[in-house]
């Protein structure tokens, strides 16, 4: 399994990372300095490419994504955030004109092999939508939903709780869990679908815009509880917000219109010294 | 390290085994219908090409003579079929013009709450079982009419074919009003631009841009006119007679029979499986259903073409 | 110089007098149903008036108007819709679900669903001749008992419980489906978690709806052979049954004025309370959730 950046990263490999600890917010206010490089990726993308029918969404994206990192995924409308995201859990495989070529691997494995079964990968890797979407049910059985339909009941209650503890929702519900969860709000909606998301104890969690439908005040909340998530999980975020972005995460990529992901890097650079000029272009917002 | 990772994403043979058998038992009920459709094809052929060994179908189709059970037996379907079709003009007469007029109204004119309070109300219409429409048309239609047409038989074609008229009237009402509204209003709104009046919009462009819905609709409707049985058997009567052109008045004033009715008067008989007129029963069955099947797959046809038109 | 006689700061008015006549004109047509059977109604109840009452709910038919009742076809018909609800139920949600969630777009799928639109029109005397060819003549299960009585009509109303089904399922947000697998959930833990609970509500109208079509059903009931007159309750599945319809149309036979507007009318108020009944618990069900989400 390689482990080099070879596509696009400038290595700028500096073994600062003595503190086995990243995350902690570290990766916020542009820090300079890049922090960590040097980790294993969990999830890499070789010559992938997507079809809708005969239209090309995704073109040859080669992309090593590093574990218990914030990985932010911009570019403009169209450009195949959401086609990348669902290809690395297999959502596209309900799209029935979807068609992928090459090779995606998490954890070495590629999931597109005739072995690999889609709803075994999805339970090792957690998505979250951009539009809240709790099931009709009580806030407690949504965020049990993913233990029981993986049959790992045990310790119900507890992991219940934890859920909602690091999804930062517990102490708004904790009183309510056998409350309908259509009746709380969209932020904490969202919170409820994180939890959910992140009940079964996955190794990766895909958002796909999660905070694009909230509030200001419920955004924040979101990060927040993205960059403590990143502690412990591989997070993978597509996002619009530039700023949301360049806030949370430790790597940026960067897509544009056609499907091509133009550059790869540690977020600080992609913001401050980005190698191509289409990328300052978007990201100073002179198109897209 | 990698390999202390690596995931184990293979399939479950239990769940996928699992999987499949859910997917086929679901599969088997959709097939069902399936299974339904040859059923009554085979039921209505088996019994309908015994019955053509014995009478010749060209005899059966032209035949203008219908007594199964009494001596001479004759099996001339004729007089069935145009019994079958006084009853489906009459109720066309009452039914399309009424039906598309309510389509009209619902779509063009009425307030969002008339509509919630007529669609309901016209659902029914198509709701109340034909056996108590044929109690209503015996009952009180016919002597209602008596009171018009002094002359008029205790069964009559006059009644049968106006509450068949009635009872179908949400049929033609709500296809059509579907097509309706379906209508962009861009198109109503062109119409206005240039000045027109509501009727000039309802009649100059909804209804020809809802013309194949229309149509669809009005296919159905009769279709159902042809199948209907209780109310035709209950009030138009039980006599089978070619239809005498030269007096149309006589045509809806006396009793007739329909291809349904005729049926009912011999399921109810005591005929036995193995008689002509038990066979001859499947026979008319099938007819009934040729017509029936054909009608809905043309509306289904028209229908899905304008489902096609704006989207 | 011009000579203009037209004002051209007013507008002549269009005449509206062909826009009234024609709302007129549509108005009075969709009333003209409404109010016919409306009167119709009124008729009948009048009718059933000193007729319907307990002795006539709770007696077996008789030659005598006084001593008239509904009673084995009450009861017959309430049997009857239980083993329809049995049947349809189950395959109707069944068919609804293979063909909403499972079935690829092609042209099998295309030819089942021509297939339910087209048996929801064939006429129900048919069904009947399906039933009295197959299920009586063929395996022999009686003619006009429970269980050929259940299933000729079940036939007959699976279509329509199955487009219903569909629609409700069809309802069901696909945020939900993607939502479950995401979780890692399988095809039928969605369905049995996720689409079912969700479009229940709308399976359950459509299905009592539709029950309340196959009450009222009496041309199959003739041709599979159901009896004109039953004194009893049935004590089993192949017993022979009547029904209320059924019970309806041997009395429309009697010319006796004090059957045709006395016990025939009091039959037929019978049965449009107990189809109203259903009805109001279909659309119970369906306002008590609508206002829910
Ligand atoms: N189900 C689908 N069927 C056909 N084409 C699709 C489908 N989903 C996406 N596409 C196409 O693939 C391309 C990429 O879409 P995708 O949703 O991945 O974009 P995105 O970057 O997520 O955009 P946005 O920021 O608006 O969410 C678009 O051109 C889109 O039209
Ligand atoms: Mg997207």
């Amino acid at each position: 399994m390689t482990q080099q950046n070879v596509t696009t990263s400038e290595s700028d490999d500096d073994s600062s990372t003595a503190s086995p600890e990243p995350g902690s917010g570290i990766a916020s206010n542009g820090t300079a300095e890049a922090e960590t490089t040097t980790t294993r990726s969990v999830i890499e993308s070789r010559n992938l490419d997507v079809y809708y029918g005969e239209e090309r969404a995704l073109q040859e994206i080669d992309i090593e994504i590093p574990a218990e990192k914030v990985t932010a995924i911009i570019g403009p409308s169209g450009c195949g955030k959401s086609t990348f995201l669902r290809c690395i859990n297999r959502m596209n495989d309900l799209v029935d004109s979807a068609r992928v070529e090459g090779e995606l691997l998490f954890e070495g494995k590629n999931v597109y092999d005739a072995d690999v079964d889609p709803v075994a990968l999805r339970r090792r890797i957690g998505m979250v939508f951009q539009a809240p979407n709790p099931f009709p049910k009580s806030i407690y059985d949504n965020v049990a939903y993913g233990l029981r339909v993986q049959d790992d009941t045990e310790n119900l209650d507890e992991r219940v709780e934890t859920a909602l503890r690091r999804a930062a929702l517990w102490d708004e519900v904790n009183d309510r869990l056998d409350e309908s969860a259509l009746d709380l709000s969209g932020g904490q909606q969202q919170r409820l679908c994180i939890a959910r998301a992140i009940a079964p104890d996955p190794d990766v969690l895909l958002m796909d815009e999660p905070a694009s439908a909230l509030d200001p005040v419920a955004t924040s909340q979101i990060e927040d509880l993205i960059e403590e998530l990143a502690q412990d999980y591989t997070v993978v975020i597509v996002t619009h917000n530039m700023q949301q972005a360049a806030r949370i995460s430790d790597k940026t990529a960067v897509f544009l219109t056609g499907g091509e992901l133009v550059e790869f890097d540690d977020t600080s650079v992609v913001f401050e010294n980005p190698e191509h000029q289409r990328v300052e272009d978007y990201i100073t917002g002179k198109f897209g | 390290m990698s390999s202390a990772n690596a995931p184990d994403l293979t399939r479950d043979d239990g769940r996928t085994r699992r999987e499949a058998v859910v997917r086929l038992v679901f599969f088997v009920c959709a097939v069902l219908s399936v299974l339904t459709t040859i059923g009554i094809v085979l039921t209505l052929l088996s019994d309908s090409v015994a019955f053509f060994a014995e009478v010749s179908p060209v005899q059966f189709l032209t035949g203008t003579s219908w007594s199964p059970a009494n001596d001479p037996v004759n099996f001339g379907v004729l007089p069935l079929v145009t019994g079958t079709l006084v009853i489906t003009i009459g109720a066309a007469a009452v039914a399309l013009p009424i039906g598309l007029l309510t389509a009209i109204y619902l779509s063009e004119y009425a307030s969002d709450r008339a509509r919630s309070v007529l669609k309901p109300a016209l659902e029914v219409l198509a709701g109340v079982p034909t056996v108590i429409y044929g109690y209503f048309a015996l009952v009180y239609v016919t002597p209602a009419l008596a009171t018009i047409f002094p002359t008029i038989d205790t069964f009559n074609a006059l009644s049968a074919s106006l509450i068949v008229g009635i009872m179908i009237i949400p049929m033609v009402s709500s296809i059509s009003e579907d097509a309706m509204s379906a209508v962009p209003d861009s198109l109503r709104n062109a119409s206005y631009g240039l000045g027109a009046t509501k009727f000039t919009v309802s009649t100059s462009v909804v209804v020809p841009a809802s013309v194949s819905g229309i149509a669809s609709s009005f296919i159905l409707a009769l279709s159902r006119a042809i199948g209907e049985t209780m109310a035709v058997t209950i009030a138009a009567g039980n006599t089978p007679r070619l239809v005498d052109l030269t007096d149309p008045a006589g045509v809806f004033l006396n009793s007739i029979q329909t291809m349904t009715a005729a049926m009912v008067q011999l399921g109810a008989s005591d005929v036995t499986g193995q008689s002509i007129a038990y066979k001859s029963l499947f026979a008319v069955g099938l007819t009934l259903f040729v017509i029936t099947f054909a009608m809905n797959l043309v509306s289904e046809w028209i229908a899905s073409r304008y489902r096609e038109e704006y989207r | 110089m011009a000579t203009d006689t037209r004002d051209s700061t007013s507008f002549e008015r269009v005449s509206r007098a062909k826009d009234i006549a024609f709302e007129y004109l549509t108005l009075g047509a969709t009333l003209l149903g409404i109010v016919a059977l409306a009167v119709l109604l009124s008729y009948v109840a009048v009718d059933a008036v000193g007729w319907l009452n307990w002795q006539f709910l709770t007696s077996p038919p008789h030659p005598m108007p006084e001593k008239a009742g509904i009673f084995p076809a009450l009861v017959g018909s309430i049997f009857l819709m239980l083993l329809i609800a049995l049947i349809t139920f189950p395959l109707g949600v069944g068919a609804a679900v293979y063909l909403e969630e499972y079935a690829p777009d092609s042209r099998l799928t295309k030819f089942i669903q021509l297939n339910i639109a087209n048996l929801a029109g064939v006429p129900s005397v048919v069904y009947g001749l399906l039933g009295l060819g197959l299920f009586v003549q063929l395996v022999s299960l009686g003619y006009g008992s429970l269980l050929v009585a259940g299933f000729t009509i079940s036939l007959l109303i699976l279509p329509i419980v199955i487009i219903s089904a569909q629609e409700a399922i069809q309802s069901v947000p696909d945020s939900m489906r993607q939502a479950s697998y995401g979780m890692g959930a399988t095809k039928w833990q969605t369905i049995k978690n996720v689409v079912l609970p969700e479009s229940l509500p709308g399976i359950l109208t459509g299905t009592i709806l539709a029950l309340g079509r196959a009450i009222g059903e009496t041309a199959p009931l003739i041709m599979i052979g159901a009896p004109t007159t039953v004194f009893g309750v049935p004590n089993g599945p192949l017993a022979k049954i009547s029904a209320m319809p059924m019970q309806i149309y041997t009395w429309a036979e009697y010319p006796d004025k004090a059957f045709q507007h006395g016990v025939l009318a009091a039959g037929v108020v019978t049965l449009l309370v107990v189809l109203l009944s259903i009805n109001s618990i279909a659309i119970l069900i369906r306002n008590r959730y609508q206002t829910q989400s």
